[in-house]
């Protein structure tokens, strides 16, 4: 039995280890817990969710890019909490400030960086990474390389910021260094039965890929300025089948 | 040692500034005047309107009645105080002390001075004939004390240099308004025939000071140097300005680096001291060929932090081209400003906005990618969507108003609404399908409609009926009508937006 023991425990510290030979910080207790998102976490290692690493999101279309902002918001209200502020970098910005109100980001606390060129968003990106007193900074780019990504990833290590890439050219897909690929996409919002017009946003959530995590979808709706997870029985259809049924 | 003062007198100081700015005054009398008890009066006149009888503290009327062609302009309160202010400025060449004495003077205590140019005689010459060159009628005197100075250069006939501890014999024949007096007392000296100084100087002291006071002995005494007298020398500031020069010629990005970190320790030492930052600093390099290379930076916030400016320079330093090699680097700061001294924290707080190193990760990225590329927005009290919010002049500026989040807004919106094709069969209702770059999508849910109007006192056009609808696929958007409903005249429809 003491054997068996003893070899465990190795196992387990030899884990950890490479956890951290990986540049995986292992989270403490105090670390940010996003409220409703309990399920989600448990994806990640120590089912804790990894700030002060890069995540990447997939955003093919623009319904997609809005959905993930929605999504992000709900990130960042948590994560600017403390009155700290985010750097949201672009070529070609789409997003309106005073939408990110409903997601509890108060807007002016973001600052926009605007660049005429694609090339440039690394370098800024690299920069602002460095900057310990942000919040979070979300870039909007098209390519990624590993080499770039590595880049990003090791500079994170270092100043503890949170990275957010949202990918729009998803047509090249190579690895990464990011902790975690996301694809957020929506879905049709539901009421209660009768009731005309929209619900609040739904959406669902993907993690197509996470480091030493288990990869998941999950359904998640921005209800009264937080995370619900959506858990409906299984009825074997997809939620577009189902809709026609429901609606004749 | 013994102290020799100079005295500048400026007789036409305001009228000869204004001729040197409109050279076409030159050869016609003017005068300045000021209002007075409800008439104008003349506060200067041109050596031209004084040779025609034009006397200052004449009512303007009088003035205009000799000569009726007389252009009058208005005086400016504080005018000669600015202009000696920079024509003491100017004289700091000749002596490091130089006092202002309004309303028309200057004085320079010279000790020590005139041997640099060769005496006290082509000292005094230099200064005269170069303020004549400039367009200014000036006359001087050099003297022991300030109120022999003073009264020479007002009112002397014989040499503006008098000869130290010659003052009572160059006082003797001057008249009595040459010891700065109240004009009170020169009406009782004049009452009694006491026209000049030589006449009372030896008059008992208690005699004096019986019927015309305390003063006149004082201006006196100041006069023959028996009191001393103090000037309040003017305070230069001095320029933000270091300079390098090399022995060898530098042509290397090396070299260069080390030259501006010098020049910034040095300057930063000095900013630090005096509680001030660097707004913008240009750094210049000349050339073994003469050309000057120069390139500038510009910081969010006030700075003397050697590292983040240096960060700034080395963006730049790419851009020097050495050519056969620097001789001398010159860095200046070209707009200074105090700078806010944090008190520091034993627990780290988060500043956010006020954070200095957010300011100086901002620095960075204008210098690297050019200006107007860093964005903050302010709400605006505008419904149109469009003008809803405000670009922020600065980091720091607050919010006024609060940000609206009653009205659904979509996050992505578009800059120009794209036109889509809509099936809308009922008046005022969202439609049923509609096709955004060749793809259709069918409606199943919609919210609405939200009537914004245009602002009329801003621009003409029709209003917008907005709905958020939700397609088949469950994605949102945000449609809008430009208009009402019409059954003669097909409405656009536009998509303007994709909620979350």
């Amino acid at each position: 039995m003491n054997i068996l023991a003893s070899k465990k425990d190795i196992i387990t510290n030899l884990q950890k280890n490479i956890l951290q030979w990986q540049g995986i910080n292992i989270p403490q207790a105090c670390t940010v817990r996003f409220a409703g998102l309990e399920l989600l976490e448990a994806a990640f290692p120590n089912a804790v969710f990894p700030t002060g690493a890069i995540h990447e999101f997939l955003t093919e279309q623009q319904e997609h890019a809005a959905a993930c902002a929605g999504f992000l918001g709900g990130l960042l209200k948590v994560l600017m909490q403390q009155g700290s502020i985010c750097l949201w970098v672009s070529t070609s910005r789409s997003v309106f400030p005073p939408a990110l109100k409903n997601f509890g980001v108060a807007p002016d606390r973001i600052v926009f960086i605007d660049l005429p060129r694609e090339r440039d968003i690394l370098w800024v990106m690299e920069e602002a990474l460095k900057c310990s007193s942000l919040a979070a900074v979300v870039a909007e780019i098209g390519d990624l390389s590993f080499t770039e990504s590595r880049r990003l990833q090791l500079v994170v290590e270092k100043s503890k910021v949170t990275g957010f890439l949202l990918r729009k050219n998803t047509k090249k897909l190579s690895t990464t260094a990011c902790v975690a690929r996301w694809k957020i996409t929506p879905l049709p919002t539901e009421l209660e039965e009768g009731m005309p017009g929209l619900g609040f946003p739904r959406w669902n959530v993907e993690l197509l890929k996470v480091r030493n995590g288990n990869p998941g979808s999950w359904t998640i709706e921005w209800c009264a300025g937080k995370f619900v997870p959506v858990i409906r029985e299984s009825t074997g259809l997809s939620i577009a089948e189902e809709y026609t049924r429901q609606t004749g | 040692m013994q102290k020799r003062y100079a005295a500048i007198w400026f007789r036409h100081l305001t009228t000869d500034w204004l001729t040197l700015h409109r050279p076409e005054l030159k050869q016609l009398p003017f005068v300045l005047a000021a209002t007075e008890h409800n008439r104008k009066v003349i506060t200067a006149a041109t050596s031209l309107a004084e040779s025609q009888g034009i006397q200052v503290g004449m009512a303007v009327a009088d003035a205009k009645a000799m000569i009726p062609d007389l252009l009058v302009f208005d005086e400016k309160p504080a005018r000669e105080k600015r202009l000696l202010k920079a024509l003491a400025e100017w004289c700091i060449r000749y002596t490091p002390f130089v006092a202002l004495d309004l309303p028309d003077g200057l004085i320079l205590d010279i000790s020590g001075c005139t041997h640099l140019w060769g005496g006290e005689k082509t000292y005094l010459k230099d200064i005269v004939t170069r303020l004549r060159g400039s367009g200014y009628d000036v006359r001087a005197a050099i003297a022991d004390t300030v109120g022999t100075a003073w009264a020479v250069s007002r009112f002397g006939q014989v040499s503006p240099v008098i000869e130290s501890g010659a003052q009572a014999s160059a006082l003797l024949p001057l008249p009595a308004a040459a010891l700065r007096l109240d004009s009170n007392i020169l009406t009782r000296l004049q009452k009694l025939g006491l026209y000049q100084i030589g006449s009372f100087i030896g008059m008992p002291r208690s005699a004096l000071r019986r019927r015309f006071g305390e003063d006149l002995l004082l201006r006196l005494a100041q006069a023959l140097g028996q009191t001393e007298e103090y000037i309040q020398p003017i305070v230069v500031p001095e320029p933000w300005q270091e300079r390098l020069p090399c022995m060898e010629p530098i042509r290397t990005a090396a070299g260069i680096e080390i030259a501006i970190k010098q020049l910034l320790e040095t300057l930063c030492l000095r900013l630090q001291q005096e509680g001030k930052g660097i707004r913008t600093a240009i750094l210049k390099c000349y050339r073994v060929d003469g050309k000057i290379q120069q390139v500038e930076i510009g910081t969010n916030k006030a700075s003397h932090h050697v590292q983040h400016l240096f960060k700034l320079f080395e963006l730049k330093i790419s851009s020097i081209a050495p050519g056969l090699g620097i001789e001398l680097f010159t860095l200046e700061a070209l707009k200074v400003e105090g700078v806010s001294i944090l008190q520091e924290a034993l627990w780290g707080g988060n500043p956010g906005l006020d954070d200095e190193k957010v300011a100086e990760l901002l620095d960075r990225i204008t210098a690297k990618v050019g200006t107007g590329t860093i964005h903050r927005y302010l709400p605006d009290e505008h419904y149109w969507p469009e003008r809803s919010i405000k670009p922020a002049a600065s980091l720091q500026e607050p919010a006024i108003t609060t940000w609206r989040s009653d009205r659904p807004r979509p996050l992505r919106l578009l800059a120009t609404p794209a036109p889509v094709d809509v099936t809308a069969p009922i008046p005022d209702y969202p439609p049923l399908m509609f096709r955004y770059k060749g793809e259709v999508h069918h409606i199943r849910k919609a919210d609405g409609p939200e009537r914004i109007e245009r602002e009329w006192w801003l621009e003409g056009g029709e209003h917008r009926d907005y709905y958020n609808v939700e397609d088949r696929n469950g994605q949102r958007y945000w449609l809008f009508r430009s208009g009402h409903y019409d059954t003669s005249e097909k409405k656009q429809w536009y998509l303007h937006g994709f909620f979350a």
